[in-house]
């Protein structure tokens, strides 16, 4: 595509993009008042099904059919990865190279920061409910503390503590509970996602009902995406070589 | 509070030029953290701690990660170094 090609097709795309932005927020309340329609409306939600982080209420219990379709965007593209990345016919898998000379000071600080990361990858996880965080952000956490591991300089840890067997399995089976939990609501005659479980009370660690379930499920299943993906990418970089070059 | 705002979304502007205007993808990976860093700082101050849970997580340390990899690798193929 030429350079004028490209900036005519771009200056389509700002045309209809600031068209779209001008409908699209015309009808919006002013900023920085007191009024907000749609605060009001999702807090008094969230506090009756005693949801202290009303990010969380809205993802997980209010919108949740908007979340089970990011997480399967997330699915999607893994599979894709994973399909593209696979060892091609004029490609080989080595035996990994020995691990590169790694300082001291990062072996040692990549050991000493994997507990800590895996405590608050759980952490935000299981406290999505009451403060920022959740499924997706504590999956994330948990997935690249695991990859410290490959900064200390340990591969073939990273691949005894990262079974690629599994973790491919893990992560469907992650967006296959969140339907589920969406089902078990349909079945119950609540509809899809409904919140059905008891929401005991606002604040403590057993409460929001559902929000906790789908957390944990959605944490799940990204943490495994996650590590599915940078396998792949490690994978690539580091066992699979060009048949030729060898 | 809206000085702040102000300044950190000027901050992450510039940043954004910066990524764009960088040439070479390695390099990009290391801006585009920075912006990344940055444009959690503004979801920060207009009080959405989650988002900037997640933009710092995927946008600050996947991300780049996954363009370094790939860059390393696309380098290493091109180079024939092995």
């Amino acid at each position: 595509m030429s350079r004028r090609a490209r900036l005519v097709l771009f200056g389509l795309g700002a045309v209809g993009l600031a068209v779209l932005w001008v409908v699209a927020t015309g009808g919006l309340p002013p900023v920085g008042t007191d009024v907000h329609p749609y605060r009001d409306a999702a807090v008094a939600a969230a506090a009756a099904h005693a949801t202290a982080n009303v990010v969380a209420s809205i993802n997980f219990d209010q919108r949740a059919v908007d979340t089970l379709g990011e997480e399967t965007i997330l699915l999607a593209s893994v599979v894709a990865v994973t399909t593209l990345l696979r060892p091609a016919d004029d490609e080989r898998v080595e035996p990994p190279d020995p691990p590169p000379a790694v300082l001291p000071a990062t072996r040692v600080a990549g050991w000493a920061l994997l507990p800590v990361t895996l405590l608050v990858g759980a952490d935000v996880v299981l406290h999505g409910h009451l403060t920022p965080g959740g499924g997706f952000q504590g999956g994330v956490v948990l997935a690249t503390a695991l990859h410290l591991l490959y900064l200390a300089g340990s591969f073939p840890a990273l691949q005894w503590v990262r079974p690629t067997r599994w973790a491919p399995l893990v992560e469907p089976a992650g967006s296959g509970l969140f339907v589920v939990t969406g089902l078990v609501g349909l079945a119950a005659g609540a509809g899809f996602a409904a919140n059905i479980l008891p929401t005991g009370v606002l604040g403590a660690p057993l409460s929001s009902g559902t929000v906790l379930v789908l957390n944990v499920v959605a944490g799940i299943g990204v943490g495994a995406s996650i590590v599915t993906l940078l396998g792949q990418f490690l994978r690539q970089e580091v066992v699979i070589g060009p048949e030729a070059a060898s | 509070m809206i000085v702040l705002l102000t300044l950190a979304l000027l901050a992450t502007g510039v940043a954004g030029t910066v990524v764009a205007l960088t040439a070479d993808p390695q390099r990009q990976a290391v801006t585009l953290s920075v912006y990344g860093l940055l444009l959690g700082t503004v979801f920060v101050l207009a009080a959405a701690p989650d988002v900037a849970l997640s933009q710092l997580t995927v946008g600050t340390a996947l991300v780049p990660l996954l363009v370094l990899l790939t860059v390393r690798t696309v380098r290493r193929r091109s180079g024939g170094s092995r």
